[in-house]
């Protein structure tokens, strides 16, 4: 990648922060927490895919990925499943 | 040929070993997740005893250092070995700022009496000491992580200074980066549960 592309990735990356930090102040009830955490998986999905170059990887490791994210996705959906409906 | 398939199993290996990295925090945000449910008027208020400007900037280094470490691989390939260790340099020169912030961080709770284990928290509301608690194993085990990265990030420096690491051999200063990148993919999270709590 060139730096002029990997300039521009942390120019998002920064305006994101500034973004999150900024609607941290204002109360949204409810939607604070879902608009925290939707802005970081923006910013993880920029630096894994341009940084960490999983955009140009080949299959083995972009599918092994997958594998761990949906992985993840069931540990924290089913243990919180059980916490909020026990 | 033998070279090509080489350097991808070396890349293989090393996401196989962020797999279980990332397993590794997933299951501390599980647990962050499940007392938050359960304690959710402690950690707001935990969240607002933090500095959010201290925790906002340390986001901001460690994005730049994400990006600069990024730039060193460009330079590499490009055969400007120069330009990488000068980069390099200036990643870890952030990585020393992140590590100095955390340090007055960390005194200032320490010096309110917010460690673990302290009269204040074991006397105090329940909550609030999960939360600190989950705080310092996760600040915690993040900045080990940072040390790990500076230290393999300067290796990688003294590779490419004696050539060991070169354009056409890249595959440690690559593994490095991937490792650096994982410790601000983990940062990026930490941030807005710890810091940005409502």
């Amino acid at each position: 990648m060139s730096y002029k592309a990997l300039a521009a990735v942390l120019v998002v990356l920064l305006l994101l922060t500034v973004v999150t930090v900024a609607v941290s102040y204002v109360n949204l009830g409810f939607f604070n927490v879902p608009v925290a955490l939707g802005v970081a998986c923006l910013k993880v999905t920029l630096v894994l895919l341009f940084f960490m170059h999983l955009k140009y990887e080949g299959p083995i490791i972009v599918f092994s990925f997958i594998g761990t994210v949906t992985f993840l996705i069931i540990m924290i959906g089913f243990t919180f499943w059980d916490v909020a409906f026990r | 040929m033998h070279r090509e398939s080489d350097q991808v199993g070396i890349k293989i290996g090393m996401w196989l070993f962020l797999y279980s990295e990332i397993i590794l925090f997933g299951g501390l945000f599980v647990l962050y997740a499940a007392y938050f449910f359960e304690h959710p008027q402690s950690f707001v208020a935990g969240g607002k005893e933090l500095n959010r400007i201290i925790g906002a900037l340390n986001t901001i280094v460690l994005l730049v250092s994400s990006f600069t470490v990024a730039a060193s691989i460009t330079a590499i390939r490009q055969d400007n070995g120069k330009r990488a260790q000068q980069l390099l340099l200036f990643s870890l020169l952030c990585g020393v700022v992140f590590l100095v912030n955390k340090y007055f961080e960390w005194g200032t709770k320490i010096g309110h009496g917010i460690y673990p284990n302290s009269e204040t928290l074991v006397n105090g509301e329940p909550g609030l000491n999960i939360f600190f608690g989950l705080y310092y194993v996760i600040t915690g085990l993040h900045g080990l992580h940072v040390i790990i990265g500076m230290i393999l990030l300067t290796v990688s420096l003294f590779f490419i200074r004696s050539g060991r690491v070169s354009t056409s051999r890249y595959a440690m200063l690559d593994n490095a980066g991937l490792y650096w990148h994982l410790v601000d993919l983990i940062w990026i999270f930490v941030f807005p549960l710890f810091y940005l709590v409502l």
